[in-house]
């Protein structure tokens, strides 16, 4: 492979490009800058990650440590959001509660994209009965709500972080797998794929060097509207138990701990941690919705 | 017709100093400066220029239809004697409803898939407010007028039931349902078979006459422009260049640009014949040129007055202008390119072929346990340095062939493809690394055939890595060659396809081709994506390429002047099946095959000559189900007898190797028709 060298660089050393410069391209990059949706997302999205990376190191309370003396404490000036029911540090605990749903649920979005776009170049590049068997395959595992196949397999495994990673990732594999086919099915007919055949290449590089560089785009947004899902689920499995387990100050446990307090008016318990997730779903959301557009356009 | 009280004196169009811009990122680009024409009410105008030239913002603009970004920046347009910049919201859609029909290139995408063509065609009329079973009657009655023989059944199809040449007709029907001042023809024949465009064509003459609607045809086919339209104008650069009546306009330029453009052309000769010229560099950037004149950096006749002085219109009489300072120098316009050197392959029977196809069929299976045979029994010969033009309408198997001598698809059993003498597998992925190397192609579009991820130096060096099997810093040398022998320069090599013009690409492709000296190479249709200019200068390549390196081309094109020129030998099929094979001239001077006489009468020429159109009655047969006897007897002008529908007649052949699968004795065939104007020029050797 040659280094692929990027559109202004290459520009100025080929000679005056003629009228297709005209419609010079406006790099993706520009156009996602001038996306107030984008930078607004990317804006929450970096903000909880540096939480996740540095939280732990600023925080004025260590999330773990209880204090018994002052449990379910309302927001005052020492605890800004209050203390659990254990006397923990609300603030503390949901800075870093990011931490382990920002490091489960991209690894999961990770292994579902990889996973699901080879399955997707499968299915698209040999159609006939490859696609055929695994199409159904798809649909059956998609017409089971996705909570309870993971659900299932966690009971079946016992939850630990690297296996709800690897759950998650599985059933996003068939969600990935269905864009990247269809993807697959709209390079399929341009001429450089037989282009290939009459040099003799094989199937894995038509594939993965003449196809896959071309549908990177559709990929992209897929793999950042999973990571919004993922999060989602992950919080969900969390709050099922089935996800992280304790003491972690993970938001769905935090709020699996303490909804049972609510009634009683605790709501600072909970609220934070609901707050936090929502925010990071909407934040990853807005970027996929961003960059679907600057790849549309 | 009471809103129909148009100023009937009016002309259909005049545009005054029209002047159109488009804002890109604040800047403004003049797309159309002072461009300034009139067509008469019943008048055929033809508007050509290469792509980028502006032609289709014409359209636009005097619909004032212009994408956001774009502006009338000066001047006036108007239509029927209404200026459309001064009508308001209501009067601009009345005038759109009534007074203006614009038919697009692609009928398939102008007509709405889920919707039948009754529905549509009952909606135009339903808009200039008939009652909706008014409207079906009126729209079965104007499909009969655009000489559609059933409308009844065509009205309850759907649009993809309808060939591509039949959905024009429907779009045509739509337009002139509401009896329009002015017609819009935007390449309405580009993407259609020979044959098809000829009778889209002749319909849009007649009609014309009928209607007494004015006609704007936007093409880039001079020939299509020239055999329809009554004057011409040429387009470069968003300026009218040169202006007059048709005929004279292509028999005697006075601009360099249109002289440039009609040199380009592969007119008449036979290969070896005239030289095709072409017109070096590049069309310039809107607003680059602000000085001088815009054609001066590529015109051989420019000097210091050009680059500084702007022409004016001249008049340079007969109703003509042009804008050149030297309009009455055409003459002395030198050659721009060097003539490429012309390959005489060697002839004989102690010639051994590089390709040898016999007997070779494809069949498909199809749902159902139906067979479509797509291919039969299709033998024929290359000889080294040769090339054999290929032509047929689509579904006539070209492809099909082509696919098959590639090894993209397997050819049934019994048939056999031998390579200098050597049998090769029928699947490419069963061919050793020789025969791949051997036989390669150049595809049709250039923008689909190289993958746009990939860098310029990737696209070569992987087809010399694979094919030549040379790596590492002998493979770079390599493709330093190949580069300089399309002419490209090693600048060319971190680009990617998108950087590239339209001639660069294709470039780009026939070095790919080259990679590892070919034999064979298939030429499927490779310059009918490209501008006239760049198509010549290509042409030219492959000739040169040609003689330097003995390659043996295959060459697809529903081109004839293109085959024409570059073929040693033709091919015509029809239905899968091998009609006609032999040297060029025998199978274009005749005597012909009725079916190919049909597909020469068919192409219109640059001179606005034309002989006896040859209609071709009905469809295509579908191959899945094939006429009895000769597959061409349902179509056949020349049937004569029970003969032609029992017995599959065989081929006939001459002293020359001109072979003719025919019931017709020789002499009852057609001969080439008369061509004025055009000298027939001796192939040399």
């Amino acid at each position: 492979m040659s280094a692929t060298s990027d559109g202004a660089e290459a520009a100025t050393t080929s000679p005056p490009a003629p009228a297709p410069t005209m419609r010079k391209e406006r790099t993706t990059l520009g156009i996602l800058m001038r996306s107030p949706a984008f930078l607004i997302g990317a804006a929450i999205v970096l903000f909880w990650a540096f939480c996740a990376a540095f939280a732990p190191y600023f925080v004025p309370y260590d999330p773990l440590a209880d204090d018994l003396l002052n449990t379910l404490a309302p927001p005052s000036a020492a605890h800004w959001f209050g203390t659990d029911q254990i006397g923990r540090d609300v603030f503390s605990r949901v800075l870093v509660g990011a931490r382990d749903i920002l490091t489960i649920a991209p690894l999961a979005t990770l292994l579902g994209t990889v996973l699901g776009t080879i399955v997707g170049l499968v299915m698209g590049y040999f159609g006939g009965w490859v696609d055929a068997i695994v199409g159904r395959l798809i649909e059956v595992m998609l017409s089971l709500p996705l909570i309870i196949v993971a659900l299932m397999v966690l009971v079946a495994l016992g939850p630990s972080t690297p296996t709800v990673a690897v759950v998650v990732g599985l059933v996003f594999t068939p969600l990935v797998a269905r864009t990247v086919r269809a993807a697959v099915l709209s390079e399929r007919h341009l001429d450089y794929v037989p282009a290939a055949a009459v040099r003799g290449e094989g199937a894995l590089h038509v594939m993965f060097v003449e196809i896959l560089p071309n549908i990177w785009p559709p990929i992209i947004v897929e793999t950042t509207v999973r990571l919004g899902y993922a999060i989602f689920t992950i919080a969900s499995l969390s709050f099922l138990g089935f996800g992280v387990q304790p003491p972690s100050p993970d938001w769905g446990l935090a709020i699996a701990e303490n909804y049972g307090v609510l009634v009683g008016g605790f709501w600072w318990t909970v609220v934070p941690a609901t707050v936090a997730t929502a925010s990071l779903v909407v934040g990853v959301n807005l970027v996929a919705e961003g960059l679907q557009r600057a790849v549309a356009e | 017709m009471t809103d129909r009280a148009r100023d009937a004196s009016a002309p259909a169009l005049h545009l005054d100093d029209l002047s159109v811009a488009y804002t890109v990122r604040g800047r403004d680009l003049p797309v159309l400066s002072n461009v300034g024409l009139t067509i008469e009410r019943g008048e055929a105008y033809g508007l050509v220029g290469e792509s980028g030239s502006g032609k289709s913002t014409v359209a636009l603009a005097l619909q004032r239809v212009l994408p956001p970004n774009g502006r009338i920046s000066g001047g006036h347009a108007r239509v029927a004697g209404k200026d459309v910049m001064e009508l308001g919201t209501a009067a601009l859609r009345k005038m759109r409803a009534n007074d203006v029909a614009m038919v697009f290139q692609d009928p398939g995408k102008a007509l709405n898939p889920s919707l039948t063509v009754g529905r549509q065609m009952a909606e135009v009329y339903e808009i200039l407010g008939a009652s909706s079973a008014e409207a079906r009657k009126r729209g079965e009655a104007i499909l009969g007028r655009v000489r559609i023989s059933d409308p009844g059944r065509v009205m309850a199809s759907f649009p993809h039931q309808l060939s591509g040449g039949m959905q024009q007709r429907v779009v045509i029907a739509m337009a002139l349902a509401k009896d329009p001042a002015l017609l819009i023809l935007d390449e309405p024949t580009t993407g259609l078979d020979a044959t098809i465009e000829a009778e889209v064509l002749d319909l849009v003459d007649t009609l014309r006459q009928e209607f007494g609607a004015a006609v704007l045809f936007i093409s880039h086919n001079l020939a299509a422009v020239a055999s329809l339209c009554n004057r011409v104008g040429v387009l470069y650069a968003g300026k009218l260049v040169e202006e007059g009546p048709a005929r004279a306009l292509f028999a005697d330029p006075r601009h360099p640009y249109t002289a440039g453009l009609l040199r380009c052309l592969p007119r008449a000769g036979f290969k070896g014949g005239p030289a095709l010229d072409n017109i070096p560099g590049f069309p310039p950037v809107p607003g680059s040129i602000t000085k001088g004149c815009v054609f001066a950096p590529r015109c051989g006749l420019a000097e210091d007055r050009c680059r500084s002085e702007e022409p004016p219109l001249y008049d340079v009489g007969e109703g003509r202008g042009s804008r050149c300072h030297f309009h009455d120098r055409i003459d002395d316009l030198p050659r721009m390119s060097e003539p490429p050197p012309v390959n005489t392959p060697e002839r004989g029977p102690d010639v051994q072929p590089v390709l040898m196809l016999e007997r070779l069929s494809k069949t498909y299976e199809l749902p159902g346990n139906r067979q479509v045979q797509a291919l039969r029994d299709v033998s024929l010969t290359l000889n080294p340095g040769e090339t054999l033009g290929l032509v047929g309408e689509s579904g006539s198997g070209k492809s099909t062939l082509a696919n098959l001598i590639l090894g993209l698809a397997e050819h049934d059993e019994g048939g056999a493809i031998s390579l200098d003498g050597t049998p090769v597998a029928a699947s490419v992925h069963a061919r050793p690394r020789e025969a791949i190397q051997a036989i390669q192609i150049i595809f049709q579009n250039p923008d689909s055939a190289l993958n746009r991820a990939h860098t310029v130096k990737h696209l070569i060096g992987r087809a010399v890595e694979r094919l030549a099997g040379i790596t590492g810093a002998k493979r770079n040398t390599r493709v330093t060659q190949l580069l300089e022998a399309v002419r490209l320069t090693p600048r060319q090599l971190p680009a990617k396809p998108r950087q590239l013009s339209g001639g660069m690409k294709q470039r780009v492709a026939v070095a790919r081709a080259f990679a590892a000296d070919p034999r064979v190479i298939v030429c499927d249709e490779p310059t009918s994506a490209l501008d006239v200019s760049v198509q010549s200068a290509i042409l030219n390549l492959l000739s040169e390429l040609q003689a330097e390196r003995q390659v043996s081309y295959i060459l697809i094109s529903h081109d004839l002047g293109v085959v024409r020129h570059l073929s040693d030998r033709i091919a015509v099929m029809y239905l899968g099946r091998l009609m006609e094979i032999g040297p060029a001239k025998s199978v274009l001077t005749g005597p012909h095959h009725p079916y190919t006489e049909a597909l020469l009468s068919a192409a219109p020429t640059v001179t606005g000559e034309r002989g006896t159109r040859i209609r071709l009655e009905g469809q295509i047969p579908s191959p899945v189900n094939p006429p009895s006897g000769c597959v061409f007897h349902t179509r056949c002008p020349r049937k004569f007898g029970p003969i032609c529908e029992t017995e599959e007649p065989g081929f006939s052949a001459d002293t020359e190797g001109h072979a003719i699968r025919c019931h017709l004795d020789r002499s009852e065939m057609g001969r080439g028709r008369e061509m004025k104007g055009v000298e027939i020029v001796e192939a040399n050797g």
